[in-house]
């Protein structure tokens, strides 16, 4: 049995990791309800724009951009959003996993994908395994503002226009509520899931100076609102995660301590009984 | 007198949203004011101020923005977009000198091209401050 010692010397370590734990726990909690004030503040501007585009792309047959048409894939590239630390159960670890299967599953040689990493996390895990990362952006905020990533999303998206990649997909973790985020992945570029709505109500646009222009100016800023909005998202998800992961390490600190505080009683009583035990055999011995 | 709400989004969040007589900006093709019952119209803005007219009239830097038009609504996407007040006028001029230096110095396509629009997004922050 461990010495009275050492249990307390645990008993000690393990409160000290509570605190902290519990600490980063309150933190992220704080963090998680900013970021999703920041998510819904970016909902009017997505809706928007996903509505001007739609309406556009239903207007007609001859709306044509490089943007929307699939072409044949020779490169595709993996858009992966992880945190850049980590403690934070399996945020980071799952999606890995999965862009990693993905990645091994359709793709035989390396020239055919390529990642471009968000969060130090992902990108450190592909360089071990020597997957290509064509971009990286690291050192987020914990509320990015849409200049922080611009430039990253608007040169994505320029890859795409110059047919260095021809398909873009995006793994994030979607955030479902505070306890449950899942690992989601999209076809991002080309742009194919606009719904021609037929109802009545959208209304026929003029377009200054013509469609097509505005479709130049228009696609690439909806695919980067796109990018954002999953970021936002990510932002979102890392925080939950980072607060059920801290907030179930405390439980389990609280439990160990129980434990150990248990073991420590026993072992002091036992050693009291064995002192009483003694004086009395010695007290006997003199008889 | 009629009026038009005018609400301005950017990614971050609604920058403004009030009811205005009259809306005219720059758009690529050209100027453009706007009045009630304007037709439904979609036009892409150039790095420009957008001048609200009205009881309190206001001024906005927009770059890389969108005029969507109702008949009583505009609605102005851009990726950003500030008041006279919000915007940081010694970080605008760094930015503009900035921009500035990399203009003269002899540089490819892109790198040019990126300091041209910096430049305009700066000057045309610090037009928006000074002429409020």
């Amino acid at each position: 049995m461990a010495s009275l010692r050492d249990i307390k010397t645990r008993i000690n370590s393990t409160q000290k990791t509570k605190q902290i734990t519990k600490a980063m726990h309150m933190v992220s909690a704080s963090k998680l309800s900013k970021a999703e004030e920041f998510a819904k503040a970016f909902d009017p501007y997505s809706d928007k724009i996903k509505e001007v585009v739609n309406s556009i792309a239903g207007s007609g047959q001859d709306a044509e951009h490089p943007m929307l048409q699939t072409r044949e894939v020779k490169k595709t590239a993996y858009f992966v959003i992880t945190a850049d630390r980590g403690l934070a159960g399996a945020f980071n670890s799952g999606i890995l996993r999965e862009v990693y299967r993905t990645i091994q599953e359709k793709h035989q040689s390396k020239d055919e994908y390529a990642v471009i990493a968000v969060g130090r996390m992902g990108r450190d895990f592909f360089r071990k395994r020597d997957i290509p990362v064509l971009k990286e952006i690291t050192g987020l905020s914990d509320q990015p503002n849409f200049a922080d990533i611009k430039d990253l999303t608007s040169e994505t998206v320029q890859l795409f226009i110059d047919e260095e990649i021809d398909e873009l997909v995006i793994f994030y973790n979607h955030f479902v509520s505070a306890i449950s985020q899942k690992v989601t992945s999209k076809k991002l570029l080309p742009l194919t899931d606009l719904q021609e709505e037929s109802s009545g109500t959208k209304s026929a646009y003029e377009y200054e100076p013509n469609q097509q222009e505005i479709l130049d100016v228009l696609l690439p800023q909806y695919a980067e609102s796109l990018i954002f909005g999953a970021l936002l998202d990510s932002k979102a998800s890392e925080h939950a995660s980072r607060m059920t992961a801290m907030k179930s390490a405390t439980d389990n600190a609280d439990e160990l301590i129980d434990d150990l505080s248990l073991q420590y009683n026993r072992a002091r009583q036992a050693a009291i009984t064995q002192e009483i035990t003694e004086i009395v055999g010695g007290a006997a011995a003199l008889e | 007198m009629n009026t038009l709400t005018v609400s301005v989004v950017t990614p971050d969040g609604p920058v403004l949203e009030d009811s205005f007589e009259m809306v005219s900006c720059k758009a690529e093709s050209g100027e453009l004011g706007i009045l009630p019952g304007h037709i439904p119209l979609v036009a892409p803005l150039s790095i420009s101020a957008v001048r609200l007219k009205g009881e309190s009239p206001q001024r906005i830097a927009v770059s890389g923005g969108f005029l969507e038009v109702r008949p009583d609504k505009v609605t102005i996407l851009a990726q950003s977009a500030e008041r006279p007040d919000d915007i940081d006028i010694e970080r605008a001029r760094a930015a503009k000198e900035r921009a500035e230096r990399r203009l003269q110095a002899k540089q490819d396509e892109i790198d040019f091209r990126r300091a041209e629009l910096a430049l305009k997004r700066a000057l045309n922050r610090i037009d928006v401050v000074e002429n409020r």
